[in-house]
C-alpha cells in the first residue's frame, strides 16, 4: 500500500528538505539491542560520544538509550570501559 | 539611439568592458571568475573597479571555472547577488554546476563570451557552446552589440531575481566581434542603475507552515542540496519548468521598463522583427550577425526587394508562439546559426524554430545556414547570397532537397 | 610553540546536554564511525548557533539528507562532489561583502565536510585553491579509505594491498598496487593556519583539533580516520577499535601543523610510541581483523606482502618523527 505523496505544487521549491530525520525511526533496523547494567555503569559517557546515531542521551542525571533510533551496532558495548553493556538478541 | 528619461553617459568601450560596467552598476556582492579568452577583459576591468574601491564586490579569484560557478552558487545560496563570466572550455568545464545552479533556484548572472569549443583549440567566436547549455534550465539572451551587452546584463539581474522566477540568467556576446570591438555605448548613471536593479531579496519558501528565506542563514537553518530519489525528483523538475514559464512575461516587462528608462527597446524582449510582416524572405538569427543581416536587409528593401530580418534575442524561454505568429505568412525563412552539430538535421535554433512552426496550417519553407564557426568572418555579402537564394526559392517555388547549407567554408 | 589562550578541553558531562546538531534518524550503516565523527565535530563547534556547513557528495552527505528528511540542524549545503571548498569560498565572500555593506551583522563560522573521495582525489583542486586564497574555514576530511558511497571503489586513500571493487584481489594482483596518498602533508605544505591528522577513536584529540581549527582565522584542515566495516570487513562493533589500532601501529600517526610557527607537532596519543618504541604494535594486528586484507593471511600467509606493508608504515612513521622533530 503506497502512501499518497505530495504533488509538485505542494513541496517547497529548490529541493529544500522539509522534515527532520528524527521522524525516520532507524530502530527497526537492529537485530540486537544494548542492555546496560545500571549498577556497573560509571556514567562516563564514552558510549554517548561514540554512538553514531545519537541514540544515547544524558539528562544530567542518567543515561538513556533511545530504542527508536538504536541500530544495534554494538559500538557502545564494545567500548564501554567497565563492560556494563551487553548486546542481546532483539 | 536617443536617451529618454535617464541622462546617460556615452563611452567608447568594447563588449567585455560593457559587461564589466553592467556588473559594476548592478551592486554585485560577489564575483568569482576565472580568465579565458575572450572573456578576460570582463574580469580584468572588474578587477580594476575592485582595486579602485569603486565597487563593494568581494572578488574571488578562483582556480578554475568549475570553482568559479561553484563559488557563485555558494555565495548566492548565502544571499549574495552574484556575477561571473566565462567562455567555451570554461563553460564546458562548469557544465555540471550550470545544471545545479538553476535546480536550486539561484539567480546567478553569467556573461558568456561565445567562443568555439575545443578542439581543435580556437579562441574565436561561435555559438555552439552557449546553445549546448539550452537544457540546463537557465534563461538565455543573445546580444547583438556592446550596447545590448550592457543593457541585457543589467536586465538579467532583474529578470532572474524576480520573485516569480528566481532562475539564473546567461547573456551571450560573440567572441571578439563583440567582446573586443570598440563601440559607442550609453551607460546609465550609477545612481539610476542602482535604482533599476535594487537589492536582491532571496526567495521565501514555506517549511512546516513557516516562511523562511531560501538562504544559508544561522537564524533560519535549512538544508540545500539533499539526495532526491525517484519519488520526488521529477516533481522538482516540474517546479523548475514552471518557474521558467513564469519568466515569460517578466522578460517583456523588464524590457519595457528599460525602454522607459533609457529609450532602448529590444522588440518585445524576445524578438526584434525588421520588416517581417510583408516579407517574401526572412533571415532569423542571433547575436552580432543580426546586425549584419539587418544592414543588408535595409539595403535590399531600398532596392525594392521584400526581405526581412527576425532577430532572436531571448532563446530561453523560447518564444515559440511569437515566432509562429510572426513567420506564419512568410513564404521562405533562412535560419543562420553559428553552431556546429553533427548527425542531426540542423542545429538547435533551426530545430526549435521548425518545431514552433510545425502546427501551422501553412508553413514557410525553412532553410538552415551554418557558418562563421571558429570566428570565421560572416560578411554582408554572405547575407546577400542567402537572401538571393531565399528569394529564388520563393519565386520558383522549388525548395532544395537538403535544407541544410554550409556557408563561409572552403569545400 | 607560541603561548596560546588555554586550549578547550571537552569534558563529556559538560557537553552531553548540548543540542544534537547532527540528529538521529540518519541512514548511515549501523556502526558507521563517520556518524560518530560528525557528532563529535558538531559538539566541538565554538559557535554552534552561528556555523554554516558546506559538504561534498559522499556517504555522510547522502545518508543524512535523503529528501525530504535532513539530520542537520545547522544551515547546510551540498552541491557537487568536488566543489565543497569552492561553495564555502562563495559563502564566505557573500557574508563578507554583505557585512561590509551593512546587510549582515556577522560572518558565521564555516565548516566543510568531505570524504576521502573528494578530499584526497576529485576535490583537491578546489581545496587547494580555497586554502591558497586564505578563506576562513575548517575542512574536515573523514577518511574511510575508498569511494564507499558508490560501492567501495579505490581512492587515493586506499592503502596498498587493500581489496576494493576496483583494486580487486585476483590471481595476479593482490589488491591496490600503490600506497596511500599522504594528503594531510599535501595540505600542510600549503601552509594553512592549521592542519592535523586525527582518529575517530581518539575523540578528545579530534574534538580539540576541530575547536582549534574553527578558531583559527584562515584555512584549517583535519584528516580524520573513520573506518568502514562494509569495505574493511570487520564486525561492525569494532569501528572504534580499528581506528585505535591504526594509531597504535603508527599507521595513522596523529600530528598537527601550526601555520604561525610553521612547525609540526606529534600529538600526545602518538607520542608514546616515540618515547617507548616497544609499545608500537606490529601492523598485522591492524591488518588481520580486516577482511579486505584477508588474502595476506589466507589461504597462505604472505610474509612478503605483510613485511612490505610494515616497511611502508615504518618509513612514513620515521618521516613523521623527523618532521615533528622527535
Amino acid at each position: 500500500m503506497t502512501k499518497k505523496l505530495p504533488g509538485f505544487k505542494d513541496i517547497p521549491p529548490a529541493g529544500v528538505t522539509w522534515k527532520s530525520a528524527t521522524e525516520y525511526k532507524t530502530g527497526d533496523w537492529r537485530s540486537k539491542r544494548p542492555v546496560r547494567d545500571e549498577e556497573k555503569c560509571t556514567r562516563c559517557l564514552i558510549c554517548w560520544i561514540f554512538c553514531p546515531d545519537a541514540a544515547i542521551s544524558w539528562d544530567g542525571k542518567d543515561i538513556h538509550f533511545d530504542m527508536n533510533y538504536c541500530k544495534g551496532c554494538g559500538i557502545c558495548a564494545e567500548e564501554c570501559p567497565v563492560n556494563c553493556i551487553k548486546m542481546e538478541d532483539e | 539611439m536617443k536617451p529618454m528619461s535617464a541622462k546617460q553617459i556615452l563611452m567608447g568601450i568594447n563588449g567585455d568592458e560593457a559587461v564589466a560596467y553592467a556588473a559594476k552598476h548592478a551592486l554585485v556582492d560577489v564575483c568569482a571568475a576565472y580568465p579565458i579568452t575572450p572573456q578576460t577583459i570582463i574580469v580584468e576591468k572588474f578587477a580594476e573597479f575592485v582595486a579602485n574601491g569603486e565597487v563593494e564586490t568581494e572578488f574571488v579569484r578562483v582556480e578554475s571555472e568549475h570553482s568559479a560557478l561553484s563559488a557563485c552558487l555558494g555565495a548566492s545560496a548565502a544571499g549574495a547577488r552574484t556575477f561571473t563570466a566565462s567562455a567555451a572550455n570554461g563553460i564546458e568545464l562548469m557544465h555540471e554546476v550550470i545544471f545545479l545552479t538553476s535546480s536550486i533556484r539561484q539567480p546567478v548572472v553569467m556573461a558568456v563570451a561565445d567562443r568555439s569549443p575545443s578542439g581543435p583549440i580556437n579562441i574565436h567566436g561561435d555559438q555552439t557552446v552557449s546553445l549546448a547549455q539550452r537544457d540546463t534550465g537557465w534563461i538565455m539572451m543573445y546580444c547583438e552589440n556592446s550596447q545590448e551587452a550592457y543593457d541585457s546584463t543589467l536586465q538579467a539581474f532583474r529578470i532572474g531575481e524576480h520573485p516569480d522566477v528566481q532562475l539564473p540568467v546567461m547573456t551571450m556576446l560573440d567572441g571578439f566581434v563583440l567582446t573586443h570591438t570598440l563601440e559607442n555605448v550609453y551607460l546609465l548613471k550609477e545612481a539610476d542603475a542602482h535604482k533599476f536593479v535594487g537589492r536582491r531579496q532571496p526567495m521565501m519558501i514555506t517549511i512546516d507552515g513557516k516562511q523562511v528565506p531560501l538562504k544559508l542563514d544561522p537564524k533560519t537553518p535549512i538544508t540545500i542540496g539533499p539526495l532526491q530519489l525517484f519519488d520526488y525528483y521529477m516533481e522538482s523538475k516540474l517546479q523548475h519548468s514552471e518557474a521558467m514559464e513564469k519568466a515569460r512575461p517578466v522578460v517583456t516587462q523588464i524590457n519595457n521598463e528599460w525602454a522607459q528608462l533609457t529609450g532602448r527597446k529590444y522588440g518585445d524582449g524576445y524578438l526584434q522583427p525588421f520588416k517581417v510582416t510583408d516579407a517574401d524572405a526572412v533571415i532569423l538569427t542571433t547575436g552580432s550577425s543580426a546586425g549584419t543581416a539587418r544592414f543588408v536587409a535595409r539595403q535590399l528593401r531600398a532596392q525594392g526587394k521584400k526581405v526581412g530580418l527576425l532577430k532572436l534575442r531571448t532563446f530561453r524561454p523560447f518564444p515559440d508562439k511569437k515566432i509562429a505568429k510572426l513567420l506564419a505568412d512568410v513564404p521562405v525563412v533562412g535560419i543562420f546559426e553559428r553552431t556546429h552539430t553533427t548527425g542531426s538535421l540542423g542545429g538547435p535554433i533551426f530545430n526549435e524554430v521548425r518545431s514552433a512552426l510545425y502546427d501551422l496550417d501553412t508553413r514557410p519553407t525553412i532553410l538552415g545556414y551554418y557558418g562563421g564557426l571558429g570566428g570565421r568572418d560572416v560578411t554582408p555579402d554572405h547575407f546577400r547570397t542567402i537572401y538571393k537564394e531565399l528569394l529564388k526559392i520563393k519565386d520558383t517555388g522549388k525548395s532544395p532537397r537538403n535544407p541544410i547549407k554550409y556557408i563561409t567554408v572552403r569545400k | 610553540m607560541t603561548q596560546e589562550s588555554p586550549q578547550w578541553r571537552p569534558k563529556l558531562k559538560d557537553i552531553a546536554d548540548q543540542e544534537e546538531l547532527f540528529t538521529s534518524g540518519q541512514r548511515l550503516c549501523a556502526g558507521c564511525p563517520a556518524g560518530s565523527m560528525a557528532r563529535m565535530a558538531m559538539h566541538a563547534l565554538p559557535r554552534p548557533k552561528n556555523t554554516i556547513v558546506s559538504q561534498a557528495t559522499g556517504c555522510l552527505e547522502v545518508a543524512s539528507t535523503i529528501y525530504p528528511y535532513t539530520a542537520w540542524r545547522v544551515p547546510w549545503m551540498h552541491s557537487l562532489f568536488e566543489n565543497a571548498p569552492a561553495n564555502a569560498s562563495g559563502i564566505e565572500a557573500a557574508y563578507k561583502a554583505r557585512k561590509r555593506q551593512g546587510l549582515e551583522d556577522d560572518i558565521p563560522d564555516l565548516l566543510v565536510f568531505s570524504g576521502d573521495g573528494s578530499g584526497f582525489d576529485i576535490g583537491v583542486q578546489a581545496a587547494s585553491g580555497a586554502i591558497e586564497r586564505r578563506h576562513n574555514f575548517l575542512y574536515i576530511i573523514y577518511d574511510n579509505q575508498a569511494y564507499q558511497n558508490t560501492g567501495i571503489q579505490r581512492s587515493g586513500a586506499t592503502p596498498k594491498y587493500a581489496w576494493t571493487t576496483t583494486s580487486e584481489v585476483g590471481k595476479v594482483v593482490p589488491g591496490k598496487p600503490t600506497w596511500k596518498k599522504p594528503i594531510a602533508l599535501v595540505y600542510a605544505a600549503h601552509d594553512p593556519e592549521y592542519c592535523a591528522t586525527a582518529s575517530v577513536y581518539h575523540w578528545r584529540d579530534f574534538m580539540m583539533k576541530v575547536r582549534k581549527g574553527m578558531e583559527k582565522q584562515g584555512p584549517a584542515v583535519i584528516v580524520v580516520l573513520a573506518p568502514c566495516h562494509r569495505n574493511w570487513r570487520y564486525p561492525e562493533e569494532l569501528g572504534m577499535k580499528m581506528a585505535k589500532l591504526a594509531v597504535e601501529t603508527c599507521f595513522n600517526p596523529l600530528w598537527e601543523y601550526d601555520g604561525e610557527t610553521r612547525t609540526y607537532t606529534m600529538s600526545t596519543s602518538s607520542m608514546q610510541y616515540v618515547k617507548d618504541p616497544s609499545k608500537k604494535k606490529p601492523i598485522e594486528e591492524w591488518l588481520e581483523p580486516q577482511g579486505r586484507f584477508r588474502h595476506l593471511f589466507r589461504p597462505t600467509r604472505r610474509d612478503d606482502l605483510i613485511q612490505d606493508f610494515q616497511n611502508l608504515v615504518d618509513e612514513d612513521w620515521e618521516f613523521i618523527k623527523r618532521l615533528t622533530e622527535m
